[in-house]
């Protein structure tokens, strides 16, 4: 695939999958853009720069291609809109999310073939596991192409997340790269007032991960902090990257509050968050 | 009718572990996941044989099973190793989303099910498994009847593709199937002994007790078709249908809660396609506690003398 190296191009890019997240919420009145909206800098760049990946020609196996996993997999508007702009599905088909017969399903799932997805989530706490699995299974098949994964903070509340925690540095699993998408919201309020996670990247060291921080909303800064992690992998240690967003990043109402978690705007406010986020690559 | 002879005693879960290294060695992607039971697994084999190819995950099952998924992405085919309540119980959701619904090629062994498991008591007697993993969409469900059809199984399982739930136990147990038998086929009920009064259809250690149970009522003049269905999904409705149209009356044997299980997958397919009576021997919706193997099936009304009971029962209500 064609990747875009320049940074205006992929502010571009980045401003149009805002606005399909929130055309793609608005239209089907359901959905979760606050959590789309905080990472969609984040997939972009990761989408559109980093991966090493074929889109036009989608497998299961991803054999030598970097993977991605998104793990809390309520985000699926962002994902959809980079999956469909990257090219592993027709951008028209944005139109269907959470539409009845959709292969764009509220949350992931590979059971309507959607191409991009490899395992179904929504039910949190569980994308790392798999994407150990996968990293592992990469290891043992000796393709050097790295797995990457995103969590919410919130989901870092599940238990399962932590087993993974413990088992990836144990197993030297090395070609994994975890992002935490570290808004400090979730569904019921702050992450410190609901749970308090405090201090994650010393939790992940602690566990004996690879820890860095990310500005979510630099892309320069992203760019720089992933070809870092990259260069840290194949060390013995796998790699967590603390990434900071704002939820809800580029629509002035959404942004820093947990209330556009999982809601869609109204007539007034839709009209609103268009009149904040322009066209720059076309509407689907 | 014809008689089983048992050629000795080994438990199923032995017959797991063997037929796991022998599939190791026909497929180098065969790989096996343990959370901390590899001997009670009787995965070490398999350890020693093939070390690159075991994962110890250590007592975190819910991470054993996305790993497990995750692999299959690389094109491996991952036995998960662990007791049939932390098989199934404890990791639904797992075995849900990361599993069935996003439709992977993982395979579930789960040993020590149901009350034979004995003296740990009910905390480690799953006794509702097969109901749990009955339900998920995608899902196969195999419950071999002895330590020969436990290795045939699992090289079974391991061969097809699709996520399968393998269900044994621990302990020594009648063996009574050949080594290699050309007629088990996974999906496809095994016809044990042909009667005409009343089928008996069983799986798992509870198709030995039947074969026995059935010996006691042909003493008695009645003629009872066993069958081992060790396969409880994809259920074969034919056989169940062709047996009952026969006898006219049925008796279903499982170690495992009397909801959920085979009696009710038997049940459904009788109520749609043939309504005839049915008595089940199963637990009757309660927990197991400690014991040994043997007293607590009888405690619990799963021995040869409750098949034979049940069976008088469902002829009485023809």
């Amino acid at each position: 695939m064609k990747k875009i190296d320049s940074i205006e191009e992929l502010q571009k890019m980045a401003a149009q999958v805002r606005r399909d997240i929130v055309r793609m919420v608005y239209r089907v009145q359901s959905g979760h853009p606050g959590g789309s909206l905080g990472c969609a800098d984040f997939l972009t760049t990761l989408y559109f720069k980093v991966l090493n990946h074929d889109p036009a020609n989608f497998t299961m196996d991803g054999k030598d291609q970097d993977l991605f996993f998104l793990s809390n997999g309520h985000i699926s508007p962002v994902w959809y809109s980079v999956l469909a702009r990257s090219g592993y599905f027709p951008v028209e088909e944005l139109n269907t999310f959470r539409f009845l017969n959709s292969r764009l399903q509220g949350h992931p799932a590979t059971e309507e073939g959607l191409p991009g997805v490899r395992v179904a989530s929504g039910s949190l706490g569980q994308g790392m596991s798999v994407a150990i699995g996968a990293a592992y299974a990469k290891k043992l098949n000796q393709d050097p192409n790295l797995v990457y994964t995103l969590h919410g903070d919130g989901e870092l509340n599940e238990g399962q997340i932590w087993e993974a925690a413990l088992f990836a540095p144990h197993h030297k699993i090395d070609n994994l790269i975890s992002v935490i998408d570290r808004n400090s919201q979730q569904i019921d309020g702050p992450t410190e007032k609901v749970l308090a996670m405090g201090d994650i990247g010393a939790k992940f060291a602690a566990f004996g991960w690879q820890v860095i921080s990310m500005d979510g909303h630099d892309l320069q800064n992203i760019i720089d902090t992933l070809a870092r992690a990259k260069s840290m992998t194949g060390q013995g240690k796998p790699i967590a990257i603390i990434m900071h967003t704002e939820m809800g990043k580029g629509v002035d109402y959404m942004e820093g509050t947990h209330e556009w978690h999982g809601k869609p705007p109204t007539e007034p406010l839709f009209e609103r968050a268009m009149a904040q986020l322009p066209e720059t690559l076309g509407d689907f | 009718m014809k008689k089983y002879i048992s050629t000795g005693k080994k438990d199923t879960r032995s017959g797991f572990g063997v037929g796991l290294l022998e599939l190791g060695k026909k497929n180098e992607n065969v790989m096996a996941l343990c959370a901390d039971l590899t001997g009670s697994l009787k995965m070490n084999a398999f350890e020693d044989t093939f070390p690159e190819r075991f994962i110890q995950t250590g007592i975190s099952e819910a991470n054993m099973i996305g790993i497990a998924a995750g692999l299959t992405i690389g094109g491996k085919i991952p036995f998960t190793g662990t007791f049939a309540n932390f098989s199934t119980a404890r990791v639904m959701d797992q075995i849900r989303q990361s599993v069935a619904y996003s439709g992977k090629n993982v395979k579930i062994a789960a040993s020590h099910a149901g009350l034979t498991l004995g003296e740990d008591g009910a905390t480690h007697q799953s006794l509702e498994d097969i109901g749990m993993i009955r339900m998920l969409p995608h899902m196969t469900v195999v419950v071999p009847c002895d330590y020969n059809q436990t290795r045939l199984a699992t090289i079974a399982v391991g061969e097809m593709v699709g996520p399968v739930y393998l269900r044994f136990g621990r302990p020594s147990w009648d063996i009574f199937t050949p080594a290699e038998d050309p007629t088990f086929q996974l999906g496809k009920a095994q016809v044990m002994t042909e009667g005409t009064d009343v089928t008996i259809i069983a799986c798992g250690h509870m198709v030995w007790l039947s074969l026995q149970a059935a010996e006691q009522l042909e003493a008695e003049g009645i003629s009872a078709e066993v069958i081992n269905m060790h396969t409880i999904k994809p259920l074969d409705e034919a056989a169940i249908v062709a047996s009952a149209r026969k006898t006219g009356c049925v008796v279903t044997a499982e170690e495992h809660n009397r909801y959920g299980g085979l009696g009710d997958a038997v049940a459904q397919v009788l109520g749609r396609q043939l309504p005839t009576p049915q008595e089940y021997v199963a637990v009757n919706d309660t927990f197991g506690e400690s014991g040994t193997p043997m007293e607590l099936m009888k405690k619990y009304g799963l021995d040869t003398p409750d098949i034979v009971a049940a069976a008088k029962r469902v002829v009485g209500r023809k």
